[in-house]
């Protein structure tokens, strides 16, 4: 008898003891624990979901589509230059995903072109004098997962370059990437930051078509689409019409400045190699200064050498940042991209810049912002509602059982230690729905005591002695709780494969207080019932 | 020892009828509540209805007429508006997305800071959620409370018998129908967190419905030969007293939650009181009869 006593005491002391060393991090105390143990003892708690310490959830949508449409762009372009090259004459053109091409001479040498530099164009209608490509499924599947992954690492890219502590960034589904910002206060920022496909373009503004002198040159933010609309017929079919930000230096309001730029993509991003914050000394203000690798170098020189006392748009994402006038050839590899910054986008820009372009864009599906002040008040509160029941369930219960409900009380204390240390040992998210879960948890953790007491109460009625009664009592109530504590498990498990981050927090409390319950009552009660019994033989159990 | 409730000899049986009539009205007000969900007319969640939600905390009282006045002066319209008084917070809602998501967060932003520039306020959230998201969570919310509910009786029906199992699913269906039914009244929003408190009390008040199919259980091979619905009346009044005093502490910390946890879990805390008082009911009055009228009066087989 003793022994059996030992086992049970020992294991219900180690488990208290370990939880306590484990929920120690999660709370105050821990910065006031000595040196020593803060070096070998577990360090790391609970984490704090984004509802209780604020920041930011995004869910974004990885356009995939947009990237094959980008990539068939592309080869348009290429195929011009190739023939051009080869000397083989063919119109070529883009209609959605596929491309025509109209040769005027040998088609035979026109598609062996085609074959030879991109395999992986499928010909799909092939009449003499109009050829139709596209790419194939395969390539065009390539094309949407690269498209994700490609967003994932850049995104992780930026956010570490932005400096966000523990940030999580992950794919959901085929074509959606999660990402969460914890602590995050210029939310706005994050998210541009996050969103921005980056495409860095250099293209030449059409200033000697006519055009260009009847556009005007600002307009008021908002009246883009009006603009549009306007010189919709107008425009010629190798131009568009782009805008750039500025701010109205007298009034401050922002304002748009008005282009009129060659569709021709002359040089892109892709060939940079480093991106930095700079201060123009003259007039104080941030620019970014951007410098290409040696192939960029050279057709950078090459077009700046070409187009003398001509301005260059650099334009980012279809916004015109920057339009100067080509004073000289550029044959450094370097550039400079003004555009009435702050330091803190300027400081943004260069991040995008340097960590790439997003092969597609990204569209928001979900943003969910959490300020500080919130989270700190819900977690007052949750503390705050916990107490209060606590105390009210450990009041009832004493009046109630009287000594009994002691015991029963002692162990809903320990079931919220070992609760505690149980979600801090695995380092669970705590949520607000969480804290309700621990809440409930603390309602539900008597539960177990009420139906042994209850039952151990039939038996004594029936005149047994306190020692059998409790026996028998223990032992009869044992697969009622069981089956009490399972159907709420189901729920707490489906609530876990369903439910999204709160929700999951939810989850975990629950079924870990349901769970943690089932140990506290049916060996923690049980043994000081039985310690007690062994002592003496009890005439009368307080109950 | 304290006993509140002491030897009752109460025919719950016999009170069948009165109370399926009455769990009958809750339960077609929970149906209605569901039609009503699932073609929109409800009042949704942001969560499931897809738009956007900002709550601002003023320094200042602020009167929901004039935030309301100042939001539709500056062209917002279709925009639901909720008060905190207390503790001057006000929640702004709109539920249509025809605009990208995050130009109308912004919009109410900035239309508040120019329109009343002596009340500062600090924005305590913003949700933005897109038309598919809603979807996806709507359906992820029905297929759960579809999968806890069949696990639910797989479990009972496994442990007990088939129809303890059947009893045991109405019963729960009926909890979770008469909640939803009662907060679709109120006016109250449906939205994830009221999902999840459905859910805790279709697995809680399951714990009820166990006790009492557990005495039933036992008496029954105990006094196979007596008729089956006094040994059930029986067996609810030996158990009155526990399956009243479990409800009731966690009924105690739901009360906590309610007055004291804060406004996000408010309408969780509302949800969770209905659903524990409804279960206890539901396993007392509910549960045991339907056993007994898809089993019949035949004495039960023993398993």
């Amino acid at each position: 008898m003793k022994k059996k006593f030992f086992w049970r005491i020992l294991l219900i002391t180690v488990t208290t003891i370990l939880s306590v060393v484990f929920s120690l991090p999660s709370t105050r105390l821990f910065s006031s624990m000595p040196e020593l143990w803060k070096k070998y003892m577990p360090d790391e708690g609970m984490v704090l979901g984004l509802d209780l310490q604020g920041g930011v959830h995004l869910v974004f949508e990885v356009e995939g589509d947009k990237a094959v449409d980008i990539t068939t762009e592309r080869i348009v372009t290429r195929l011009k230059d190739i023939f051009e090259k080869e000397g083989l004459k063919a119109e070529v053109k883009k209609d959605n995903l596929d491309i025509i091409i109209q040769p005027s001479g040998d088609s035979d040498k026109i598609k062996k072109a085609v074959v030879d530099n991109y395999p992986n164009l499928n010909l799909v209608e092939g009449v003499e004098e109009r050829l139709i490509y596209r790419l194939t499924d395969r390539e065009i599947n390539v094309i949407k997962d690269s498209s994700v992954d490609q967003a994932l690492e850049t995104i992780r890219n930026r956010i570490d370059q932005f400096g966000v502590r523990e940030p999580t960034i992950h794919k959901q589904s085929t074509n959606e990437i999660v990402v969460q910002l914890p602590g995050v206060k210029d939310t706005r920022r994050a998210i541009d930051l996050v969103g921005k496909t980056a495409i860095l373009e250099f293209k030449l503004p059409d200033d000697e078509n006519p055009l260009a002198a009847q556009l005007p040159a600002l307009i008021s933010s908002g009246e883009e689409e009006k603009l549009l609309q306007e010189f919709a017929s107008k425009i010629p079919e190798d131009d568009e019409i782009l805008f750039g930000r500025d701010v109205d230096k007298e009034t401050g309001r922002v304002i748009k400045r008005v282009y009129l730029i060659k569709k021709q993509t002359l040089m892109t991003g892709d060939l940079l190699t480093e991106a930095s914050v700079n201060i123009d000394t003259m007039y104080n203000e941030p620019y970014v200064a951007i410098s290409f690798n040696a192939a960029g170098a050279k057709l950078f020189d090459q077009i700046t050498a070409a187009n003398v006392q001509r301005r260059l748009a650099i334009i980012l994402d279809n916004n015109v940042y920057s339009a100067p006038v080509i004073k000289e050839r550029i044959s450094g590899g370097s550039a400079q991209i003004e555009g009435r910054f702050s330091m803190e986008e300027a400081k943004d820009l260069a991040i995008v810049l340097r960590s790439g372009s997003l092969m597609a864009p990204l569209k928001m599906l979900q943003n969910v912002t959490v300020g500080p002040s919130l989270g700190r008040d819900s977690i007052e509160a949750g503390i705050k509602a916990g107490i209060i029941g606590a105390i009210l369930v450990i009041v009832f219960m004493m009046v109630y059982y009287r000594l009994s409900g002691v015991i029963a009380d002692l162990a809903l204390v320990l079931n919220i230690i070992l609760l505690v240390g149980a979600l801090s040992m695995f380092k669970a998210t705590l949520t607000l729905p969480g804290i309700a879960g621990i809440i409930l948890a603390i309602g539900m953790a008597v539960d177990s005591n009420v139906l042994m007491f209850e039952r151990i109460r039939d038996e004594i009625r029936a005149g047994k002695t306190p020692r059998s009664a409790v026996d028998s009592g223990y032992s009869k109530a044992f697969w009622t709780i069981f089956d009490s504590h399972v159907t709420t498990l189901i729920t707490a498990v489906v609530l876990f494969q369903f439910g999204t981050g709160p929700i999951k927090g939810f989850a975990v409390t629950l079924s870990l207080g349901v769970a943690i319950n089932l140990f506290t009552a049916l060996v923690g009660t049980k043994t000081v019932f039985d310690f007690i019994n062994t002592k003496r033989e009890i005439k009368k159990l307080s109950i | 020892m304290l006993e509140l409730i002491k030897n009752t000899n109460i025919n719950f049986l016999g009170k069948k009828y009165i109370a399926f009539i009455f769990s009958g009205i809750l339960s077609i007000i929970g149906i209605i509540a569901i039609v009503q969900i699932a073609t929109g007319k409800a009042n949704l969640g942001i969560d499931f209805a897809g738009g956007t939600a900002v709550q601002l905390k003023f320094e200042k009282p602020v009167s929901l007429h004039e935030v309301r006045k100042v939001l539709e002066d500056g062209g917002l319209k279709d925009i639901d508006l909720q008060d905190l008084p207390a503790v001057n917070k006000i929640l702004i809602r709109v539920k249509k997305t025809e605009h990208q998501l995050g130009q109308i967060s912004d919009a109410i932003i900035n239309v508040i800071s120019q329109k009343l520039p002596d009340n500062k306020y600090s924005v305590d959230s913003t949700t933005l959620i897109g038309p598919k998201v809603g979807g996806k969570l709507r359906a992820d919310a029905a297929k759960a409370v579809a999968v806890a509910v069949v696990g639910i009786l797989i479990y009972v029906a496994f442990r007990f018998q088939f129809k303890f199992g059947v009893g045991a699913t109405i019963a729960t269906f009926h909890d979770v129908l008469a909640v939803l039914g009662i907060f679709y009244l109120m006016g109250r929003e449906t939205n994830l967190i009221l999902v999840t408190a459905l859910l805790t009390i279709a697995g809680y008040s399951l714990t009820d419905t166990v006790v009492v199919f557990d005495r039933i259980r036992e008496n029954l091979r105990k006094r196979h030969k007596e008729p089956v619905e006094a040994v059930m009346n029986a067996s609810i009044n030996e158990v009155l007293s526990r399956t009243i005093i479990t409800s009731f502490t966690v009924l105690l910390t739901s009360i906590a939650l309610f007055f004291f946890g804060g406004e996000v879990i408010h309408d969780f805390a509302l949800a969770m009181i209905m659903g524990v008082v409804i279960g206890t009911y539901s396993s007392i009055f509910i549960a045991s009869p339907i056993v007994l009228l898809w089993g019949g009066k035949r004495p039960f087989g023993n398993k």
